[in-house]
């Protein structure tokens, strides 16, 4: 019986020839990742150990990015206890404010997450490097705990779900769209316990940031993981970034899936999630009413990524924000950033109307930088819509593209770049 | 192992955002997690739970962020047992890692009520409503995992393996 791609990568970290799906594995791991919320509980766990050092310092990274610069006193301190476990054990992927992103988005640009690697990391994001073809999934604090300390991990063998991409996205749609319309058709646990890997000649005309966006939202289908086929787009952005020697793995031409899906890219429209589930998605040409907004988030481990500033100051230059929209722009990183500010783009949001702001993740789950107060709705291209998630129990996010997201801060209601 | 106490029911997609929302993760203190737990789909729970309590929900319970800040608060609020139909693969692993106790069975999570009396026994996976007079067989640990919940979580498991 054949091996998915995930199968296959899993088989070899755990030095098996062949692995089936609900086998229990030991793996070995490539990188262990955490951030300011889960590296502290992590770090104590540690303590509690009879090892009290880190299995290979280059193997771990720290990346401080949730509430950071420190919101308040508890998060500074929080912050001052991962950074001096980095000083303690002199790990190499420590990045301090000033070098930090948001690390999802920090990581693959870093060339520290490459194809065929087993990745654990203490945030339910780490599933985004799958986009390069490894295995990456999130965990908790103990489980990071014990990979820092042993270098392995226990997992299950996940089943797959087959996502069978054709055609070519049309002007204004993008990665975002593809998983939310996913989303949107599975549910949030249409994939839960398995993998999602996505294939076909659609694949090729996904740029790099549309393959992050797709599979860093693979959680929110519950999956374990989400993975892409390594092409030549993949080897471009390899040359470009990557930092160590790789190992692609495909899957077997007989490697079985619980469920197929074909979709063409070439059909999806503008998609967006209503408040409170990912899956509660609509295209826009559905929605009749006009729904007001009073926020606009543009960032976030999701769609903090270059493709997605371009294409939102694409919709914005030359306009203005409506009256009383409050438009946050965060780049997800600093080298990001420069780039944004090269290109101008950072020009045309400020003009537009918009603030920006250091990397953080501070708004996508109502930390700082943008909490809703009661009865406010924000349209944001962050990835979970969940109650409360940015602030008040009674406040909305409606889940969208950066395109969507920009559309919408002009228009001042939930709305398609098309329809200016 | 035993747990037992009076329900308290969820339905589908209870996610880690609202068992312990992000504006209080800038603190790891099991006690100060828990006096938040649940705080943003039922005020009412910190006040009412004892310890021993059970929380009974629907599917997909823990979905969302991998915060083990959630099984850690439930934990320390004094609940003895989560029973649902699933639950996100994170909220899984953090939960048997920190000694927190799940079962999967979706007859239960259908038929249980708010207020019932629930026993679990954990050696048998079965779940006795006291209240109902009725009995559900729920989905055991693999014996990997039974090893892990018996030495009371991972750290100790692999300390153990030293």
């Amino acid at each position: 019986m054949g091996m998915t791609m995930t199968q296959k990568i899993l088989a070899a970290a755990a030095g098996l020839d062949h692995v089936e799906a609900g086998q229990l594995i030991e793996a070995k791991l490539d990188l262990v990742l955490g951030n300011d919320i889960t590296s502290p509980v992590a770090i104590k766990e540690m303590e509690k150990m009879k090892t009290k050092g880190v299995f290979d310092k280059d193997k771990i990274a720290l990346v401080p990015d949730h509430f950071v610069p420190n919101k308040d006193i508890k998060s500074a301190e929080h912050c001052k206890c991962v950074r001096e476990f980095a000083r303690r054990n002199e790990i190499t992927n420590y990045f301090e404010v000033g070098q930090m992103g948001i690390e999802h988005a920090l990581l693959p640009e870093k060339g520290l997450t490459v194809p065929g690697d087993v990745i654990i990391g203490a945030d339910s994001h780490t599933c985004t490097y799958g986009a390069l073809g490894a295995f990456s999934t999130g965990v908790g604090s103990t489980d990071m705990a014990a990979g820092m300390a042993t270098g392995k991990a226990w997992f299950k063998v996940p089943g797959a779900i087959c996502f069978h991409l054709t055609g070519k996205p049309s002007e204004w749609v993008s990665g975002k769209d593809v998983i939310l319309h996913i989303i949107g058709m599975i549910g949030v646990d249409g994939a839960l316990y398995r993998s999602m890997e996505f294939v076909g000649e659609g694949v090729h005309n996904l740029s790099m940031d549309d393959r992050f966006t797709i599979a860093n939202m693979a959680i929110e289908a519950g999956g374990k993981n989400g993975i892409f086929p390594v092409d030549d787009l993949t080897v471009a952005y390899l040359e470009e970034h990557a930092t160590r020697p790789y190992k692609v793995y495909e899957a077997d031409p007989d490697a079985v899936y619980e469920e197929e899906y074909d979709i063409d890219l070439s059909q999806l429209k503008p998609t967006v999630a209503f408040p409170h589930l990912p899956e509660n998605t609509h295209t826009l040409d559905e929605v009749a009413e006009p729904i007001a907004i009073d926020q606009v988030v543009i960032g976030s481990c999701t769609n903090g990524r270059l493709d997605d500033l371009r294409i939102a100051a694409k919709v914005l230059k030359g306009r203005h924000v409506a009256e009383g929209i409050r438009m946050i722009v965060i780049p997800a990183t600093q080298a990001i950033y420069l780039q944004a500010m090269e290109e101008g783009l950072l020009r045309t949001f400020i003009e537009a109307g918009g603030i920006v702001s250091t990397p953080t993740c501070g708004p996508c789950l109502g930390g700082y930088m943008g909490v809703l107060a009661e009865g406010e709705r924000c349209v944001s291209t962050t990835n979970r819509n969940f109650v409360g998630r940015m602030g008040h129990v009674k406040s909305e996010i409606y889940l969208a593209s950066p395109a969507v997201a920009a559309a919408s801060a002009v228009a001042g209601c939930l709305t398609s770049p098309d329809r200016l | 192992m035993n747990a037992k106490g009076s329900v308290f029911k969820y339905g589908d997609n209870v996610d880690t955002d609202v068992i312990i929302p992000a504006r209080y993760l800038n603190s790891s203190d099991p006690a100060e997690l828990a006096s938040h737990c649940m705080e943003d789909i039922d005020k009412d729970f910190i006040g009412k739970v004892h310890k021993g309590d059970i929380i009974v929900a629907r599917k997909n319970f823990g979905c969302g962020s991998s915060r083990e800040h959630a099984p850690i608060a439930i934990k320390a609020a004094g609940v003895s047992c989560v029973i649902a139909e699933t639950f996100a693969r994170i909220f899984y692993r953090n939960a048997i890692n920190i000694g927190l106790p799940i079962v999967e069975c979706a007859q239960a999570s259908r038929e249980i009520e708010a207020g019932d009396e629930v026993e679990v026994d954990f050696d048998s996976g079965i779940i006795y409503d006291r209240t109902k007079g009725t009995q559900y067989q729920g989905q055991p640990f693999p014996e990997f995992m039974q090893k892990i919940i018996a030495q009371g979580g991972l750290m100790n498991y692999i300390n153990s393996q030293m």
